[in-house]
């Protein structure tokens, strides 16, 4: 297959010179598509990621323990035979930690805490509840299997709406409530401008949870100094650095003594690598305990389970419109489900956009309630677009159900609303100050030369021949950089008035040049593979003249020998307008410095110094220059040389903290970022009418970023932003049952796209280069996070007809919406006992079935042999022994298991509402290390020519891991484990018999004959 | 995700593999690709004493052609029967279905008998032998046996194979003159778990129809081709029948749907590259 051509256009050139931008020299790398430094080590397998570096001699391996139940009371930990097992050097549990540590600083001040092992209560499944420290990795896990947890189960709550009704389980009672923070905000006049409204557009959307998930899972490897106490980390971690006290508060020591170091490379990020703290403190505390190094490398069974994810969300959305198109106000209510913690910097991505709100929109009435609830699933956290999906999903649908509801073109009502050309800086209604732009003009450049034309001419065909197919679009404000203050939007302004304000948005970057002139850079960063070594180079190049490979970038953070600050890390794409602004000035300092040297020794002024290529010259005269390594070696070779007043010594660190980042008003407006860039797509979608499945046609993604640093690393960002927007709207979803069970522990179920399922798109940009930022340049690597998972559903929602576009979009769920009744369903549905309808709720955790067997015995005797437990112990499939606990109950300890795939298992089973010589009720459940099962059915005996029949129906609910991991074939494994025991057991009675078995089994092997 | 300590076997000749699966029988498991036993041992779904592996046994590591079939050794992987210059001319639908099975790079190490003896009710490999009616040759120091594919794959991921058994090889018999077939398959990303696949064959008088991913096991139909006037209510009537199984990606309703809207392309497909 071939694949079309990349069409990425320099749509038009900017209009004006961003302020304090010096002409750029045709030399300087800067602006231009410079490949990327990083990748030949990358391609060529040398990355040096967290699990390549050499552990320290002596390094001990850890192993997590974890919860397989969603919700209980930890009543017992026997850790006897794990540490006695060869090869173990230590078991924590919740009591070690909370006696070695604190619970982690959250922003809410809710009786939360979490420490790094479970403590008293497990609340989610997949939460750590004790550490195997081993000699090596194996013997870790042998030994967690021998670690016995005894759990006493708690309902479990799984939905956000759930656990705000009234009577649901608490999550955390001491709260008193599963919604643990909920704040109103009103600007303009939304009443006001409802009463006024021609028209309310109303929409509810539903946000799944899901993560954008790295290929490196989390890495860490901890050191305990006993000497003064400190820790010395090398972690994965990402930041934001606001991280750091958190972890060294657990800890109990003070800031200077963790020393957290990070990698030089990183296998992939996305926001989810934040989530690596706990897993510090814990591999710490591991090593402060055993006097070893301590390593641990969380497995991908660990980290579908339990690393991280974006939180869902329930928004309803309205608005009030005129006939005209024109939005007068909004109203939303935004429910975020937090799983089981807050872990800090949560509730970020409720509050992070908090100022944009209103997006792309001139938008001045807005009202909207902020719930953040509590539920027993994974810690929710960082994730890239941090917030803008699940705002715009619902503010782009409504856009499209508005025009629906008027009758208009979606485009016209988009255009009636986008923010004006000509109105920036821009004040939008929660706060955010818009630095750039040219809305209006973006989306005649996207929709321009042919475009929109082409698809609807490819829809008009489509739809001509029966076909399903629609166009979608999306306008989104992405923001850059956050205001550290935004999160204090959450508390109310009196209480931010006690704690004092919080705001701004430090960056750091230190340029060093060395005696032979080569220049080194270190910065407040974290590597996650965005080629910010390149675009450092780029800058410093640009400032000194110097070739790429003049310049060494190393961004492996020290938290004790580097720069840093709470900001510090890589998210929220704060490298363009922070970092790389940074960098741009302590090269700035280091030119200035060299040129007055270079002035001195040349006989010119320093104004007329010029940087070229590798000399340092006079600008009228290019002849009367010297190397820059030579001007770099006077200032550490010779002090004397320098102009009066100088200091030796070229090293100098830049500091950048923009003003505009104030702390959110007394009437709660706050300006959430620095810089504003803006998303338009547009695309083509078509269902296949027999599949269901979602065939991206066409897909154009329009982008102002303000101006492109690299425009080959910005194409970059823009596609792998794009795949996982994608991702959100077709594929992946952590996927739990009703009662809490995990169900997506294998990347089997949590489908994310490879590149065969990843279109081809068309990227465009304009540069309205952003005022605020030295170099003008703007985030741009999280839009399409935000713009393609909606952009998407309103071409579902356009190519169907439908108003509820369920995410992700998958065949099944399309199939449920338009599938009328089957024109023939199966005889023996599989269904509830209890009459429940045949269709499945999405997400019920009972697996039904049933049968029959029959048995050539009668009646009174088959009753009898139920009734008998030696009969029963010879029945149960791979029953070991068997214990009557009671009349009709018994425990045993099986081995269950379909083809390869055995385990142990410990079983409770009763007998119980019996009718004599007619029916009971078996019920009971199964626990072992490759999960549990309970479940309940009915048996019915008649008689049937001499024999007796059983006809059975049950319910099964399977949990731990063979949910999590083997939920494609659970479904048929219950069948087939059912109808061994009855098979078994007809077998052992009536083996004279030869009465056929009709069981369902057998009606599969009907196929073989003719139809009826 | 490492698995529990086991006894790591390597025969050279299929002698020694079926005395180690003579002394272990049921605490052993084979390992040909490992593609699947390897992620299953990691995750500590499977639970053996030791693993006999026979990917080193060269006896296994031919595809050797009869008069009336071809016979794919234990040992040969799924891309090397696929890279076969005339595996299009001598079955037609395995050319057809192996394309589906997995990815590339587990092809690479995947073998053929790896997959039927796993028999997964997703799985191309058992579907296909299942509609040509091939067979599966075993071998233990009891002797050797031959079974048809209806007679090996009893259900889910379970066989006629004894625990003292190897699959040694298995036989696809070659495509008959005048013959077509037909593949279809639907997943959610590509090299997934089909969530249906079928695949047709048209003979001179009939269609044979086969399912795979709705039930326990393959699902094989003959259809006279005087009956195919009626080929909507065949397929309704199959589809009811199979039920279905349900996960978090399909409903069994959507898995019959897809048997009753696909059956009729696949026999189509068929019908159009046969004499």
């Amino acid at each position: 297959m071939s694949a079309p051509a990349i069409r990425s256009a320099q749509a038009e050139l900017p209009s004006r010179s961003p302020p304090h931008m010096r002409d750029r020299p045709s030399s300087s790398p800067l602006g231009k598509p410079v490949p990327r430094k990083e990748d030949d080590a990358l391609l060529r397998g040398r990355g040096r990621y967290a699990d390549d570096v050499p552990a320290p001699a002596g390094t001990l391996h850890a192993h997590v323990v974890r919860s397989p139940i969603p919700h209980g009371v930890i009543r017992r930990i026997d850790t006897a035979r794990a540490l006695a097992h060869p090869g173990v050097r230590a078991v924590l549990t919740g009591e070690d930690v909370r006696a070695l540590s604190d619970p982690f600083l959250v922003a809410l001040k809710q009786p939360i805490p979490q420490w790094t092992l479970a403590v008293e209560r497990v609340r989610f499944v997949g939460e750590p509840v004790a550490l195997v420290v081993a000699e090596d990795r194996y013997i870790a896990e042998d030994a967690g299997e021998l670690v016995e947890v005894e759990y006493e189960p708690l309902p479990a709550i799984v939905d956000p709406e759930d656990a705000v009704a009234a009577g649901a389980p608490l999550v955390h009672p001491d709260c008193g409530a599963n919604e643990v923070s909920r704040r109103e905000f009103t600007y303009g006049d939304p009443d006001g401008a409802f009463a006024a409204a021609d028209q309310v557009v109303k929409l509810r959307v539903d946000y799944p949870r899901n993560s954008f998930m790295p290929m490196e899972c989390f890495v860490v490897v901890a050191q305990h100094r006993p000497s003064d106490g400190s820790y010395d980390v090398l972690a994965n971690f990402q930041g934001p650095f606001s991280a750091h006290p958190v972890m060294a508060r657990a800890l109990r020591v003070a800031g200077a003594k963790l020393r957290l170091r990070t990698p030089a490379d990183s296998g992939g990020s996305f926001g989810i690598k934040l989530s690596v703290f706990p897993f510090v403190v814990l591999m710490g505390l591991a090593a402060r305990v055993t006097g070893r190094p301590v390593k641990w490398v969380e497995d991908r069974y660990e980290h579908l389970l339990a690393a991280s994810s974006g939180p869902n969300r329930v928004t309803h959305i309205e608005a009030a419109v005129k006939s005209d198109g024109r939005i007068l106000a909004l109203r939303m209510d935004q429910m975020e489900d937090y799983g089981a913690f807050l872990r800090a910097p949560m509730p970020g991505p409720l509050y992070r956009m908090h100022g944009a709100t209103t997006g792309a929109y001139d938008v001045q009435n807005l009202h909207v309630v902020n719930r953040v609830v509590m539920t027993n699933k994974a810690p929710a956290g960082l994730i890239r677009g941090f917030g803008g999906p699940q705002l715009y999903l619902g503010l782009e649908r409504l856009v499209q159900r508005i025009a629906l509801a008027l009758g208009m073109d979606v485009l016209d009502v988009i255009r009636k609303n986008l923010v004006p050309s000509g109105a920036f800086p821009y004040r939008a209604a929660a706060g955010a100050l818009y630095d750039s732009g040219d809305y209006p003009r973006c989306v005649d450049i996207a929709t321009g030369a042919g475009r929109l034309e082409e698809l609807k001419r490819r829809r008009d065909a489509a739809r001509a021949k029966g076909r399903h197919y629609g166009i979608g679009f999306a306008a989104v404000v992405e923001p850059s950089m956050s205001n550290m203050g935004y999160l204090s939007t959450m508390i109310p302004a009196s209480a931010r008035e006690r704690a004092g304000p919080k705001n701004g948005a430090v960056s750091l970057a230190t340029v060093n040049v060395d005696p032979l002139g080569t220049v080194s850079v270190t910065a407040d960063l974290t590597v996650q593979g965005q080629g910010h070594e390149t675009v450092i180079s780029q800058i410093v190049c640009d400032q000194l003249g110097l070739k790429m490979d003049e310049v060494v970038v190393n961004l492996e953070m020290d938290t004790v020998k580097d720069q840093w600050s709470i900001a510090a890390g890589t998210y929220s794409c704060r490298f363009s307008p922070g970092t790389a602004v940074a960098v741009h000035h302590a090269a700035g300092a280091i030119r200035d410095k060299l040129a007055r040297i270079a002035a001195k020794q040349l006989n010119v002024l320093p104004g007329d110094i010029e940087f070229v290529d590798g000399m340092i010259r006079s600008q009228t005269n290019p002849d009367n220059g010297l190397a820059f390594a030579r001007v770099a070696g006077t200032a550490h070779w010779s002090p004397v040389m320098l102009p009066d007043g100088m200091a030796p010594g070229l090293r100098e660190t830049a500091t950048w903290a923009p003003p505009e980042l104030e702390p959110p008003s007394g009437d709660d407006r706050i300006n959430t970022s620095l810089a504003y860039g803006f998303v338009f797509d547009m695309c083509g979608v078509e269902i296949d009418p027999d599949t269901f499945e979602v065939r991206i046609d066409r897909y154009v993604s329009m982008h102002d970023a303000g101006r492109l640093l690299n425009p080959l690393i910005a194409e970059g960002q823009i596609r792998g932003a794009f795949v996982q927007g994608l991702a959100t709207a077709l594929y992946e979803e952590f996927r739990y049952d009703d009662k809490g069970g995990f169900l997506t522990g294998t990347l089997a179920d949590y489908l994310i796209p490879t590149v065969t399922e990843v279109p081809e798109i068309e990227i465009l940009h304009i540069e309205s280069p952003s005022p605020f930022t030295a170099l003008g340049a703007k985030g741009l690597a999280e839009g399409n996070c935000m713009s393609t998972p909606v952009c998407v559903a309103n071409a579902v929602a356009d190519a169907l007809g439908i108003e509820n576009v369920p995410l992700p979009i998958t065949p099944m769920r399309l199939h449920a919406i338009l599938s009328g009744p089957e024109k023939t369903p199966p005889r023996q549905a599989k269904a509830a006992p209890a009459g429940a309808t045949a269709a499945r709720r999405e997400g019920a955790r009972e697996l039904t079935g049933s049968g029959a067997v029959t048995i050539g015995a009668p009646v009174p005797e088959v009753w009898r042999a139920l009734l008998d437990p030696e009969n029963l112990k010879a029945t149960i499939p791979g029953c070991h022994a068997l214990d009557v606990v009671g009349e009709n109950h018994y425990r045993a300890d099986v081995s269950l298991g379909v083809g390869p795939v055995k385990g142990r298992f410990r079983a409770e089973v009763r007998l119980t509402d019996l009718e004599t010589e007619r029916s009971g009720r078996l019920s009971g459940g199964i626990t072992g290390p490759l999960g549990d099962a309970s479940g309940a059915g009915m048996l019915r005996l008649e008689a049937i020519d001499g024999g007796t029949r059983i006809s059975y129906d049950y319910e099964v609910a399977v949990g731990g891991r063979a949910a999590a991991i083997g939920g494609r074939l659970l479904d048929g494994a219950s069948d087939l484990v059912i109808r061994q025991f009855f098979e078994r057991f007809a077998s052992r009675l009536g083996a004279s018999s030869g009465a056929p078995s009709v069981s369902w089994w057998s009606r599969i092997t009907s196929l073989f004959r003719k139809p009826r | 995700m490492k698995p529990r300590p086991f006894t790591y076997i390597r025969p050279e000749t299929v002698a020694e593999a079926i005395a180690a699966l003579s002394e272990w029988k049921e605490a052993a498991r084979v390992m040909a690709g490992g593609q699947t036993l390897i992620a299953m041992l990691n995750l500590r779904l499977v639970d053996c004493e030791a693993i006999v592996d026979i990917s080193r046994v060269s006896e296994l590591s031919a595809v050797t052609r009869t008069r009336t079939h071809i016979e794919v050794g234990a040992a040969v992987t799924q891309n090397a029967l696929l890279s076969r210059p005339d595996l299009a001319q001598e079955v037609p639908l395995l050319a057809k279905a192996l394309p589906w099975v997995g990815h590339f790079q587990t092809r690479n190490k995947g073998t053929v008998c790896g997959s039927i003896a796993h028999a997964d009710p997703s799985s191309e490999l058992p579907l296909t032998l299942a509609l040509l009616g091939g067979e599966v040759v075993l071998r233990s120091t009891r002797g050797t046996r031959t079974l048809k594919a209806a007679d090996f794959q009893r259900g889910l991921l379970s066989t006629a194979r004894e625990n003292d058994e190897l699959v040694v090889a298995v036989r696809f018999p070659l495509g008959a003159k005048g013959e077509g077939t037909g593949f279809r398959e639907v997943a959610r990303r590509h090299g997934d778990f089909a969530i249906v696949s079928l695949a047709a064959r048209a003979r001179a008088d009939a269609i044979d129809l086969a399912v795979g991913g709705v039930a326990d096991r393959p699902a094989v139909r003959t259809i006279a081709r005087a009956d195919l006037s009626r080929l909507d209510d065949i397929v309704d009537a199959l589809a009811a029948d199979l039920g279905g199984f349900e996960d978090i990606h399909a409903t069994a309703r959507y898995r019959r749907d897809l048997v009753r809207r696909l059956a009729r392309p696949v026999i189509d497909e068929a019908l159009s590259c046969s004499a």
